[in-house]
């Protein structure tokens, strides 16, 4: 199957744009979600508040998980991201849920499976895929949560490749097709995890394709440790990738220029992911469908992407008007060689 | 189909680096390097990471396109040291823009470094070396951490020194990578060995040629392969001739460059425009450099000396043409090179001349001794050589002496110097080899040097300044109580009265702790001096003219050092004693089986052959008492400092050898062991036999308590022994050795006037006394108590502390309160069984001594106890029965808190 999913992959982008879905968080939102639904028959004596740990909604309510997926499968996107955004024991120490990380992952990657499943069966013609997602968890490697200690680290390498090499596997486990490692802001938690997927690829002889995908935090035009966007895609070539691309923290708009410099370099393919616009001062994103798609217009119609998407505040009605956007452009061309910056 | 072209080689920071034929020549900054730079070296010794960042910034500004990092020393912790540093770049943007060359012969602390940086970094390096499967399984690896990689001309069986062997190597490394490996040729940089040219060496005059050979030959037939190089090695033969050396960069690279090398390490303050080189030298380096004639390599020395003024080598005939000079060169000679063979009858020409006797010091003698501060402040001339100038002038002095004595008893008229100085080092302490080099150093430059000796009374030193009117009081200690010592020393001053500057020196000294602890009880001056090259311009300064500026330049300096270490202190955090507890180093007790020991008590060796000994001697430490840095061996062929250590070397060997010859000296140890369970409350107990009923002894240990990263533990040493009452009966030893004689012998040559060689035997005697500590720990780990039976070591690996289980002493990082030597001083009954005892502070005497615990335990492990919190001193002092004063006082170095 995995072979197959690499040419697959490669068939398709080379004739057209793919479309990544949009937000989970939003669309779980719309769910009148109490406490109780993310104990339901799995977490019901743990000590502490649950609400909010979205990710294990997959194991709790998986019904719901599916129908999201569905809703963008219905519109025409071609993958589903699981619902995994926190599912490592770093990201999970939060909630002492530690032990519930091959569950999250495992149970994620399933609804998103028997989703795609669905619609592939439905429309033989456009097979659907799973991406299993690693997050960036919530410490960073390469800075110091203390200004007067630069030295300082809460979270060493080793430790991430350790946390990313079991979700892999679940996410593996539980029927991806794709991993991606997403919402990069720190480059050496990214290297971490990518270590762990090549780790894992290696030992279970897989040529899975793999995806990552970073963060502009904000004008300044580099990711939270530091990069550039060249950089950032310079320090992870060496993974073999599938794609490279930007999401989150910036609107398309905002978003564009640094997508261009990673499109004029990178030798993989280009994804973007930005955000429904920035958020206002409620946390809400308020861009509408149609006020997205003009701004992305012009990643596709330029030609810098060949896969695009959605990040916070996104709804099935925006992926569909960027699905619209690309069936009406041409996908981006490979590019020889690396140019520079100059 | 087209041959695909090979892609740019691209390096990243914080932004990227691409290296192209339109990029031009890489340079590779060079300073960031333990073993090619002595400043960064001590900076990182010393811990000073803050100053050694500003190593690597200063490269990047001036122009440095990576910056190399090594950090291989056997006296540092290389992986905590490259973790560290890394760590800090990482949080300045304007240093680590720039890629980084991550340089070990330690496959570990390349795998550290790796795992430190977000951007693309180059390896330095791998190869052959160790075989085909070793070099695969390592270049996997970097391509999972996404590296490029500098590949050595190096394979099983040695360095390419051919072009044939150089071509082969790398065409064998290269197939392997890109064919086995998969990885990237344009990630390969080949370094095909830069060997020094010009050695008089006949098979060395091809190098040069070969590796531009080379160099054609890799960018010609392994595409997207790189060269790169260290370019300082191959004019290694010219070190101390700059213009020579700078001059011989130059047009290498001019021809490297011309042949294809891409990159190399350099220091981009050492080479000159090609065009720039002058006529004749650039001839001269030419026809070395390409090997153009036969003669080409004496006719660059030749040019050389004419540069110099004088010979690199001097011819055996020339070696007493000095002696034809003008006198006052002759006596300066005979001071700045340290020959005693001519200087009486020189000194007895100059007397004959002058019109006083004492003017043959005022004025001869002092003109040399001038050349030789000058030369010494400016890192032309080293300690020992300087010292070896003190042994000529006393020499001179004694001769002089009676003819002085005699003028004074005519016209009553005394002598002139520049000023008094009264040194000692503090009771309680008995080292004395740094003060001894200080007062030779000072007496060399006019000082008037009284040296009270050990282990000397506040009262006496005070009362000694007054008798001598000195004009400076110097205060020297290498045991942390002493630190207390010099703080009641200068509390006293102050009650007394006094003004004079109070000088602080020895290795546990620090200017920090000069300026919160000592310099805030003295409203006279209070100075730290760093080693005895700084004790010259500190007296000067403050004995002249310039003493005003100087002092308010140092109060300043001591205000802002007094104000960072309040910031520093201000944010450490401590997690609670309890806390520390639960959470010591994991010990894997079920699987552990504990050996019991040959033997249960103690047993005395005397008389140990110091033969044997000898060959354990770690000579690195050595170099360091006499202000030489760097690595043994290779501090022998240093650039800077390789002449002098050689010879200093050399001297030694002489020295030892008669020392074993002639039984000089003697060394003895005690050893013993317990059986031992560790209590509730990190507490070890000791038991009189395996019955475990009596206890022999508690031991009270510290645990590390600053707050560190969840998962890390709070290591002690109540840790390594297995707990009482558990399944495993364990067991702990202890030591003291000692080295006899070296006071008196010294005494012997200090009486011959002979500085010299009197502070060369109380240095061999303490590497004797830690040599033998090694060699006894390494018995005791095969035979005595013989937990280990298959170890085998090579002395370098036994340096790195390879083997299993340890034997910190109390003093040291891991248990840094000396009370606990009484405990051990008195289970092994030292005293009587090899004469070796404490004093009111806990110095061992003699002061060439060993001591501490042994531990056996795999897992067992040098640490660092760092600072402590009032609540581990409170439960500290409960558990040894003290006042929380007396507590405080012993542990004052560790306190992490204000009193």
């Amino acid at each position: 199957m995995s072979r197959s999913v690499v040419d697959q992959l490669n068939n398709t982008l080379a004739k057209r744009i793919m479309v990544l879905d949009g937000a989970m968080g939003t669309s779980i939102q719309g769910y009148p979600l109490e406490e109780a639904d993310f104990r339901k028959g799995h977490f019901e004596d743990h000590p502490s508040p649950l609400k909010g740990n979205n990710d294990l909604l997959s194991i709790t309510r998986p019904e719901i998980i599916e129908e999201i997926h569905d809703s963008y499968f219905a519109i025409g996107a071609d993958f589903a991201s699981t619902n995994a955004f926190s599912g490592t024991t770093i990201a999970q120490a939060d909630y002492s849920l530690e032990s519930a990380v091959y569950k999250i992952n495992f149970e994620s990657a399933q609804c998103a499976r028997r989703s795609a499943d669905k619609w592939t069966a439905k429309t033989p013609d456009q097979p659907r895929y799973v991406v299993g997602c690693l997050g960036p968890t919530n410490r960073t490697a390469s800075m110091s949560p203390d200004v007067n200690d630069p030295g300082m680290r809460l979270v060493t390498f080793d430790q991430l490749v350790t946390a990313y090499y079991d979700a892999a596997n679940a996410l593996m486990d539980g029927g991806s097709d794709i991993i991606m490692i997403e919402t990069v802001f720190d480059t050496l938690n990214a290297k971490a995890a990518l270590f762990a997927v090549l780790k894992m690829k290696q030992e279970r002889e897989l040529d899975t394709p793999v995806m990552i995908s970073g963060t502009i935090t904000d004008a300044s035009g580099r990711t939270l440790s530091g990069q550039t966007a060249e950089a950032f895609w310079v320090s992870l070539m060496h993974g073999n990738l599938l794609s490279i691309g930007l999401n989150c923290a910036l609107g398309a708009d905002d978003m564009l220029p640094h997508v261009k410099l990673l499109d004029k370099n990178a030798t993989c393919m280009i994804s973007a992911h930005p955000n429904a616009g920035l958020p206002n001062e409620f946390g809400e994103y308020d861009q509408t469908a149609e006020e997205m798609a003009e701004q992305v217009r012009p990643f596709l119609s330029e030609g810098h992407v060949n896969i695009i998407g959605g990040c916070c505040g996104t709804t099935p009605q925006h992926i569909a008007a960027l699905k619209a956007l690309a069936d009406e452009y041409k996908p981006r061309s490979l590019p020889e060689t690396f140019q520079g910056e100059k | 189909m087209s041959i695909k072209k090979v892609p740019d080689m691209i390096l990243s920071g914080l932004e990227p680096l691409i290296v192209n034929e339109m990029t031009g020549f890489v340079n590779v900054g060079e300073r960031s390097n333990v073993t090619g730079s002595r400043k960064f070296s001590r900076l990182i010794q010393e811990e000073d990471y803050e100053a050694a960042v500003d190593i690597a910034r200063v490269q990047v500004e001036d122009g440095a396109q990576i910056i190399d990092i090594n950090m291989d020393d056997a006296m540092l912790d290389g992986k905590a040291a490259m973790v560290r540093y890394l760590n800090l770049l990482a949080a300045e943007p304007d240093i680590v823009r720039v890629p980084f060359m991550i340089d070990s012969s330690k496959w570990e602390i390349i795998e550290e470094g790796l795992k430190c940086v977000q951007g693309k970094a180059i390896v330095n390096s791998i190869s052959l070396k160790e075989g085909e499967e070793k070099f695969i399984a390592q270049a996997s690896t970097i391509n999972m951490y996404g590296a490029a990689a500098v590949v050595m001309a190096f394979d099983e069986k040695g360095q390419a020194d051919t072009y044939q062997r150089r071509i082969d190597i790398c065409q064998r490394s290269y197939d392997v990578l890109v064919d086995k490996v998969g990885f990237a040729p344009q990630d390969i940089v080949f370094d095909p060995n830069i060997f020094p040219v010009a050695t008089g060496i006949e098979e060395h005059s091809n190098y040069c040629v070969d590796f531009f050979a080379a160099t054609k030959w890799i960018k010609e037939n392994l595409p997207g392969a790189k060269v790169s190089g260290g370019v300082s090695n191959m004019s290694f033969s010219f070190r101390g001739n700059d213009i020579v050396r700078e001059a011989m960069h130059s047009v290498f690279l001019y021809y490297a460059i011309q042949a294809g090398m891409d990159m190399g390490i350099v220091n981009a303050g050492m080479l000159t425009i090609y065009d720039d080189i002058p006529k004749d030298l650039l001839e001269c380096v030419e026809d070395v450099v390409l090997n153009r004639r036969e003669d080409a390599a004496e006719r660059l020395v030749d040019f050389a000396e004419s540069l110099k003024g004088q010979s690199v080598e001097q011819k055996e005939s020339d070696k007493l043409k000095w002696r034809e000079g003008p006198l006052q060169d002759r006596i300066t000679h005979a001071l700045v090179k340290g020959i005693t063979e001519f200087i009486e009858e020189d000194a007895e020409e100059a007397r004959q001349g002058a019109g006083k006797p004492i003017e043959v010091i005022e004025n001869n003698l002092m003109i040399g001794m001038n050349v030789v501060g000058d030369l010494f402040g400016a890192g032309k001339m080293f300690l020992p050589q300087v010292v070896k100038s003190a042994r000529v002038m006393k020499k001179a002095v004694a001769y002089l002496l009676p003819y002085i004595e005699e003028e004074k008893r005519r016209t009553g008229n005394t002598s002139s110097n520049n000023g008094v100085i009264i040194m000692a080092t503090v009771k309680g302490d008995v080292h004395d080899i740094g003060k001894n080099i200080v007062g030779v150093v000072l007496s060399c430059n006019n000082y008037e040097v009284i040296d009270l000796g050990v282990m000397v009374p506040a009262e006496d030193i005070l009362d000694a300044a007054v008798k001598h009117n000195a004009d400076i009081i110097g205060l020297s200690g290498l045991i942390t109580p002493s630190l207390d010592e010099m703080v009641t020393i200068a509390e006293l001053m102050e009650q007394r009265g006094m003004t004079q500057p109070l000088l602080i020196g020895g290795a546990t000294t620090s200017k920090v702790h000069t300026a919160v602890k000592i310099e805030e009880k003295y409203s006279g001056i209070t100075v730290h001096v760093l080693d005895a090259s700084k004790s010259v311009p500190v007296a000067s300064a403050l004995l002249s003219a310039k003493k005003e500026k100087f002092v308010a330049d140092l109060r300043l300096e001591y205000q802002e050092a007094r104000e960072k270490n309040a910031r520093k202190r201000g944010k450490k955090s401590f997690s609670s004693v309890d806390f520390i507890r639960e959470n010591g180093a994991p010990m894997d007790w079920e699987s552990y089986t504990a050996v019991t020991p040959s033997f249960i008590g103690n047993k005395t060796i005397n008389d140990y052959p110091l033969a044997k000994i000898r060959e354990r001697i770690d000579w690195t430490p050595f170099f360091i008492t006499w202000e030489l840095h760097g690595k043994f061996p290779g501090i022998l062929t240093d650039e800077v400092v390789g002449e002098e250590a050689s010879s200093l070397y050399r001297d030694a060997k002489v020295m030892l050898d008669k020392i074993i010859d002639e039984k000089l000296l003697s060394c003895h140890a005690s050893i013993g062991f317990y059986p031992a369970a560790a209590v509730a409350g990190d507490d070890t107990e000791l038991y009189m036999d395996d019955s475990r009923t009596e206890v022999l002894a508690t031991l009270h240990h510290l645990r590390q308590q600053t707050q560190r990263p969840a998962g890390r533990a709070f290591r002690s040493l109540a840790d390594f022994v297995a707990p009482k009452g558990g399944a495993v009966n364990d067991y702990m030893g202890g030591f003291v050795v000692t080295c006899k004689g070296a006071e008196e012998l010294a005494k012997e040559y200090e009486g011959k006037l002979d500085d010299y060689n009197a502070i060369l035997v109380k240095s061999l005697a303490d590497r004797f006394a830690e040599a033998f500590a090694e060699l006894m720990h390494e018995e005791v780990r095969k035979t005595h108590w013989g937990y280990v039976n298959d170890e085998q070591l090579s002395n370098d690996e036994l340096i790195s502390e390879k083997y299993q289980g340890i034997r910190p002493a109390p003093g040291y990082p891991a248990c840094p309160e000396h009370s606990e030597k009484t405990t051990l001083f008195k289970l092994l009954d030292a005293e009587q069984a090899i004469g070796c005892q404490l004093t009111e502070s806990y110095a061992m005497y003699p002061a060439s001594s060993v001591s501490g615990w042994y531990f056996a335990h795999p897992e067992s492990r040098y640490f660092a106890l760092g600072k402590i919190n009032k609540d581990q001193v409170q439960d500290y002092a409960d558990r040894k029965g003290w006042d929380m004063t007396k507590a405080e006082r012993w542990l004052r170095p560790a306190l992490g808190y204000d009193e």
